[in-house]
């Protein structure tokens, strides 16, 4: 560089120099700015817990742990309040339980079959169908559950009342497929080649190196998935709301109406509450109890991805 | 460690290393480094995979800074200010303003011809449209690639073969008036021809600027460098005139490495 | 040396029939996607035939009433774009922009680690449990009321970790020399943000930010569960004015319905007529998401042409 290069780079540092202090002042404010967006996750989170937290406490100086774990009953907005949580977690282990027969060996059948056998053209023509299925609003599901499945249902089942948590879990269980088929076949498309070409060198066929070798690798991974779809199931209001009927009955014949820990809420909160009363802390201390045990789940859930994906 | 100086020709010293170290992590990866850049030369760094060439040229430019846990320690000298590249107070962005960089794969980013070349001066606030256009002129005459785009100055930088794309970043490298060039094994992802090409420009582009290339082809330094310094294991064995390092190596490890023994 | 034949005959009997096997489980994978197919094909035939005699214009003009032939969806269509509209103004930034810390500023601390692990969690978290989080603080602790701005800021609260995965996603597929090449310009970090992250990762991002908005578009529980009136017979306040400044944001609190309350109310009524009202509209929603999912990806096919990594 000749000498007037020299000369004119020792000017321009001198006066970016300047600018440094400002620069880095404005590039601070920048990455303040946007941590403070990235901590309102966590934000989120503290609101959740001190809502339920403090609505519950108040409704637990009202009504104690005991009962509300122990009493068979739901009626709390009866004159004779019962408050027995057992009631509406059996609506909602019932109706999970139903959706999980659906949507267990479907899923996984799906997974095994579009990670091992389908062709890529099957494979471009089943994503969508996937897609679409888990885009449908639950409140669309809900009415197809009272008003299309529920009457197929009867045909085949006279005794079965309008409302009924089988129609329900069905409908759910179905709306649960794309969740655990589509983490199932991630599960299953991390597992290297080379285990499946060791089988198949053997002379094993697809159906025998999916389910001997394959799926016991992905294992971690697909229990991750049933128990997402556990999480999912226990968690869904709507298609309860609507199809279930809301009768508050401890029950655990799936062929009957019950309310959920979920349907619950909505009815309670469609009806006309006063700010502060039982009735309204009662959502509160229902909601605790859903966020406990879908908090168990998905924690559950997303560490068994987290190992998986570790593996390999 | 005896580095020799370079010879007494007009070839001022442009920047050089002072007993410098780096770390990644607990890893020494570049030990006592002492070698001089000639002013208007062409460096050349060889030596075979992992023997710190590229920590070395990546250092001059503060690149290590982008990722956490890594360390330097002795001194990079730019001359004439005699301005330690590597001290903490020195701002990287102010490194990275007086040193530019080419790197292995060309990465145009995915703006039009005219957008990339002219990023450098952006960044520095330089909005007027009639000093951009200059530059862009200068800097792909000087690239050896104006006279093919001058016509598509807003077309995609993808749509230029792979050559033409490391010429653009070559322009874009020199569009901010750079003391020195550092080169990252600039034609490894190139086919012969262009490779030609990219040689033929570093010694024209020599005139102006200091040049400083890391190759890990052993005859591109011989035809392209005036000074090569050979590298192992983090350390530089020999550095000095190309012609006596390739024909007349002092040490056995350079010889080793030159002839092909290993590598 | 070669096997005697009863051996041959054994060995090609069980390899058929573990290929029979392998048929019979395909059959079986495609029954299961067919089911799949079906239901869908069963829910949208039974919405449209359900719904036939109340796909007339006026449906979307008319208001709801007493009449189930006259009933229409305005106030709920009007109304699922308000919110919306607040939905994607609170969402886009916030996810964006923690999108974009966690992928380029984040430092290896813990805090970090409990910033990622909270979003996961808020991902899995029941859309119900939002919507007391909206009752219990933003209704009545901050006043916000039972209003298209709590319904909107408790969407954008829902679809966050939408918004935060797919702008990390988007930013994550760029490749690393593309930054050193802006850093060593002499970009600073909010530079290379702006100038090439942000550009670069946008088709990404849009795909996130639309499909999130597909999500919101079609929850129910929240909304019911911050007192969205399911009766409404008119609509927010416009937005524009004819008198300075002409835009006034009295419709922000504004009570409110959406189109799944309208359907979930219709579909709540004992009388079938308004069944019919209820498969009319939610047909309609339907509609919407779908389209919003196909513009969705179309719009990530079409802006990552000239992106060439």
């Amino acid at each position: 560089m000749s000498s007037s290069q020299v000369a004119s780079s020792l000017r321009p540092v001198s006066d970016r120099l300047a600018k440094r202090a400002s620069r880095h002042v404005k590039e601070r404010i920048i990455e303040a700015i946007l941590f403070a967006a990235a901590a309102i996750s966590v934000f989120v989170t503290l609101g959740i817990v001190y809502v339920l937290l403090k609505e519950s406490i108040v409704f637990f100086s009202h009504v104690s742990i005991v009962d509300f774990l122990t009493d068979t009953q739901w009626t709390p907005l009866f004159d004779d309040a019962h408050f027995g949580i057992m009631v509406l977690l059996s609506g909602t282990a019932v109706s999970s339980f139903v959706a999980l027969l659906v949507a267990i060996p479907i899923g996984t059948i799906i997974a095994i079959f579009l990670s091992e056998f389908a062709t890529p053209h099957t494979r471009e023509i089943a994503k969508p169908i996937l897609e679409v299925l888990s885009g449908i609003p639950t409140v669309v599901f809900g009415f197809f559950a009272l008003l299309f499945v529920t009457p197929i249902l009867q045909w085949f089942l006279p005794e079965l009342p309008g409302f009924s948590l089988l129609s329900a879990g069905i409908v759910m269980g179905i709306m649960i497929v794309p969740i655990v088929s589509s983490i199932s076949e991630d599960a299953m498309r991390a597992v290297p080649m080379s285990l499946r070409e060791g089988s198949y060198a053997m002379g094993a066929t697809r159906l025998q190196t999916a389910l001997r070798v394959v799926f016991p690798a992905a294992i971690s991974g697909i229990a991750a998935a049933y128990i997402l779809g556990i999480a999912r199931a226990v968690g869904e209001t709507m298609i309860l709301a609507i199809a279930a009927g809301m009768q508050p009955n401890l029950v655990w014949n799936p062929m009957e109406p019950a309310a959920t820990i979920t349907s619950f809420i909505v009815q309670v909160a469609l009806g006309d509450l006063p700010h502060g009363s039982v009735g309204y802390n009662t959502i509160f201390a229902a909601g605790l109890t859903l966020m406990l045990f879908t908090l168990v789940f998905n924690m559950l859930g997303f560490w068994l991805q987290r190992r998986y994906r570790e593996r390999y | 460690m005896n580095t020799p100086k370079l010879p007494p020709q007009p070839a001022k010293v442009k920047a050089e290393t002072k007993n410098f170290n780096f770390f990644y992590g607990d890893f020494h990866a570049l030990k006592n480094i002492n070698l001089q850049l000639g002013e208007n030369q062409v460096t050349a760094l060889i030596g075979p995979s992992g023997c710190g060439k590229s920590t070395l040229l990546r250092s001059f430019n503060r690149m290590h800074d982008l990722y956490a846990g890594n360390r330097y320690e002795g001194e990079l000298i730019l001359h004439p200010d005699d301005t330690n590249l590597v001290d903490p107070r020195v701002d990287p962005i102010e490194v990275r303003m007086r040193l530019s960089m080419v790197f292995q794969k060309p990465n145009p980013f995915p703006k039009s011809i005219y957008e990339n070349v002219i990023y450098g001066q952006r960044v520095r606030g330089v909005t007027k449209r009639s000093v951009l256009d200059d530059k862009v002129e200068e800097a792909l005459t000087n690239a050896a690639l104006w006279d093919e785009v001058k016509h598509r100055l807003h077309d995609m930088a993808f749509a230029l073969s792979g050559g033409q794309q490391q010429r653009l970043c070559i322009a874009r490298a020199l569009a901010t008036d750079p003391e020195v060039l550092l080169f990252d094994e600039p034609t490894s992802a190139l086919d012969p021809i262009a490779t030609a090409s990219i040689e033929e420009l570093i010694d024209e582009l020599k005139k102006k600027v200091t040049i400083l290339i890391v190759t890990h082809n052993m005859q591109q330094a011989a035809r392209v460098s005036d000074y090569t310094a050979y590298m192992y294991l983090g350390e530089l064995i020999e550095f000095g005139v190309t012609d006596e390092i390739f024909i007349k190596p002092k040490d056995k490890r350079t010889e080793d490495y030159i002839t092909g023994r290993f590598g | 040396m070669s096997l005697p034949a009863e051996e041959i005959a054994a060995i090609r009997a069980n390899i058929a029939s573990r290929k029979t096997r392998d048929l019979i489980f395909t059959s079986i994978g495609v029954l299961c996607l067919v089911i799949a197919l079906l239901t869908i094909a069963a829910l949208f035939a039974d919405m449209v035939i359900t719904g036939w005699d109340r796909f007339r214009p006026g449906f979307f003009t008319d208001f709801p009433s007493r009449r189930a032939a006259q009933a229409g969806i305005l106030s709920a269509w009007v109304g699922s774009v308000a919110v919306m509209v607040v939905t994607a103004a609170v969402a886009v930034p916030l996810g964006v922009a923690a999108g974009i810390w966690l992928e380029e500023y984040a430092p290896k601390h813990w805090i970090t680690d409990v910033i990622e692990i909270n979003i996961n969690n808020l991902a899995g978290v029941p859309s119900i449990i939002y919507g007391l989080l909206a009752l219990g603080l933003f209704v009545y602790t901050f006043g916000l009321g039972q209003s298209v701005q709590t319904a909107g800021l408790t969407l954008a609260l829902l679809i966050l970790p939408v918004v935060i995965v797919a702008t990390r996603e988007a930013i994550r597929s760029i490749p690393q020399m593309i930054r050193e090449a802006a850093y060593a310009l002499g970009a600073t970090k909010w530079q290379t943000v702006k100038d090439h992250i942000v550009p670069y990762s946008l088709p990404g991002i849009l795909t996130g930010i639309i499909i999130g908005l597909s999500r919101a578009i079609g929850e129910t529980a929240p909304i019911i569960t911050i007192g969205a009136l399911t009766f409404i017979a008119f609509l927010p306040p416009s937005p524009v004015t004819d008198t300075a400044p002409f835009l006034n944001f009295e419709w922000l609190k504004a009570p409110f319905t959406v189109m799944p309350i309208q359907i979930f109310n219709w579909t709540s009524r004992p009388d079938s007529a308004f069944h019919q009202n209820a498969a009319a509209a939610g047909a309609i929603l339907v509609a919407m998401t779908l389209t919003m999912n196909a513009i969705a990806i179309w719009l990530r096919y079409r802006l990552r042409k000239n992106i060439k990594w």
